[in-house]
């Protein structure tokens, strides 16, 4: 492995921990009271105190969000694939999913709790509405950007529109299905734990809503933590199957 | 006007007007011609004067505004099947690798569709050959994007020609390579033409190619396009690059040459 190769491995790791560094050093020589910002050593002793409770709140909200992301990924795909199919349904959702778009969706938790009471399934439907738009847009700016001229190739020989779809649509579009997973699994996180903070008495949101109301800082910056690393890694697992998936839209080098 | 028999394509007064009202603008007008089974004729003229416009007019991909169009016999009315269609752009399928984007057309026309499943090994000897032809032999297995800009180009071509159409639609297929590559094309093309016999109808402003590939030449007028001269290219086949140097061939390029310098000014 090169110098440089070793360098961009180690790059993460060593900015994420100086930052840590500079955090820790930084509330010492302020004397910055741990009410207001705590101590990087006193989040992780939080964390390993906790540890029981935290494991537990993260893997509800760890479920409640892969599960809101997963019928927001159907979701998505299908009316994606229906708005940049038919330029008709195009003209008649487009407003209304940008309307929908632009509510806050903390708003919504309210009305969701009305309707369903507190607990599992307001989160898994915020999770859902947040994470559903980026991927209806990406899927349907796949289909609506066919070249005319491959469009003219396969009307020529004869194909339907369903076989324009498959042949062209779907695949063309999965790189932009891909590339918006990542987005909307990193938002589908904000949407869950927002409703487990205003109504839930479950997940990380609930426990630092909980934690808070004690005064304990720390622990409120634990579950930050603990939802900043989850998706991480949930965005990495995306990264890999975009790759894997859709290895050509990412052109290794060019042989002449 | 050229050829023996009933024609394949035949246009009847055809016109075609872009948008409505006061922006409508006419792109082709009376345009009357008939082309006959297995020629090649090449379409030039200035640009913007509505060559790719009858293409798409031959094709049934967009209706004529007047006028009709007649295809093997046949009105046509919509998306005319079995055309095999080649343009600048070679539109392959970056997921897919070369042998599979040639393979696309056996997937939708008929009859290769209903057959593609039985005799899939059959099928992929065919386009393993026509890729040899035109010297992909080894790049099958190779994704578009790995190809040179003219081996992209060939492989369009075996694309437009796999399932055997009686019409091929040629759009400026080497309009974006480079000379030597163009001419080696050229080359190709009338290889493919003299094996398969096929119609074909190649649009293209290289007035060299439209001599070196066709039977016969029209000439179209600056927007609203129209034909004002339709030239036979009777010189002997195959033809060599040594042709291009012959006075028969500098003759009709020089023809043709002053007659669009002539409409341009116009």
């Amino acid at each position: 492995m090169s110098r440089e190769r070793r360098l961009q491995l180690i790059m993460p790791w060593a900015v994420t921990i100086g930052l840590f560094l500079i955090w820790e050093i930084a509330c010492r020589a302020f004397n910055v009271s741990s009410f207001i910002l705590p101590k990087p050593s006193e989040i992780f002793a939080a964390t390993v105190k906790f540890y029981g409770p935290i494991t537990g709140h993260s893997l509800h909200t760890l479920l409640t969000t892969l599960l809101g992301f997963a019928i927001a990924v159907v979701g998505g795909m299908a009316l994606g694939l229906l708005v940049g199919a038919s330029s008709l349904i195009y003209n008649g959702l487009y407003p209304l999913l940008i309307a929908f778009n632009s509510i806050p969706k903390v708003a919504l938790v309210p009305i969701l709790v009305i309707w369903f009471g507190i607990g599992t399934v307001p989160a898994v439907i915020t999770a859902f509405v947040i994470s559903f738009f980026p991927i209806v847009v990406n899927v349907a700016t796949g289909l609506a950007t066919i070249e005319p001229e491959m469009r003219d190739v396969l009307r020529s020989l004869g194909a339907s529109r369903l076989d324009i779809l498959v042949k062209v649509g779907i695949p063309r579009s999965l790189p932009y299905l891909f590339a918006s997973l990542k987005i909307a699994i990193t938002l589908a996180f904000v949407g869950s734990v927002i409703a487990e903070t205003v109504a839930s008495n479950e997940g990380i949101g609930y426990l630092m809503l909980a934690a808070s109301s004690r005064s304990d800082v720390p622990l409120v910056f634990s579950g930050l933590i603990v939802i900043a690393i989850l998706g991480v890694v949930m965005y990495a697992i995306c990264a890999w199957f975009e790759r894997r998936m859709t290895g050509w839209a990412f052109r290794g080098d060019i042989v002449t | 006007m050229t050829g023996t028999g009933t024609p394949f394509v035949e246009l009847r007064q055809v016109a075609l007007t872009y948008g409505e009202g006061r922006d409508a603008t006419l792109a082709l007008a009376e345009a009357t011609m008939s082309i006959a089974q297995g020629e090649f004729v090449a379409v030039v003229g200035p640009s913007g004067c509505g060559k790719s416009t009858l293409m798409k007019l031959v094709t049934g991909l967009m209706p004529p505004s007047r006028g009709e169009v007649h295809v093997a016999g046949q009105k046509v009315t919509g998306p005319i099947k079995g055309v095999g269609m080649a343009f600048q752009n070679p539109t392959l399928m970056p997921w897919r690798t070369t042998r599979d984007n040639v393979m696309l057309p056996l997937e939708i026309a008929q009859p290769h569709r209903s057959r593609l499943r039985a005799e899939k090994a059959a099928y992929i000897d065919r386009v393993e050959k026509l890729l040899a032809s035109v010297g992909l032999g080894e790049f099958g297995a190779k994704f578009p994007w790995q190809l040179s800009g003219g081996m992209q180009q060939r492989a369009n071509v075996c694309r437009a020609l796999i399932h055997e159409p009686q019409l091929m639609m040629l759009d400026e297929p080497f309009g974006a390579l480079d000379a030597f590559t163009r001419e080696e094309l050229w080359a190709i093309m009338q290889d493919l033409w003299l094996q398969r016999r096929f119609t074909a109808i190649l649009v293209t402003h290289d007035l060299r190619e439209a001599a070196f590939l066709a039977d016969t030449i029209v000439v179209m007028s600056k927007r609203p396009g129209r034909i004002i001269q339709i030239k036979r290219v009777d010189l002997p086949r195959p033809r060599t690059l040594e042709t291009t140097f012959e006075p028969a061939f500098v003759e009709i390029v020089h023809e043709l040459r002053e007659r669009i310098s002539e409409v341009r000014a116009a």
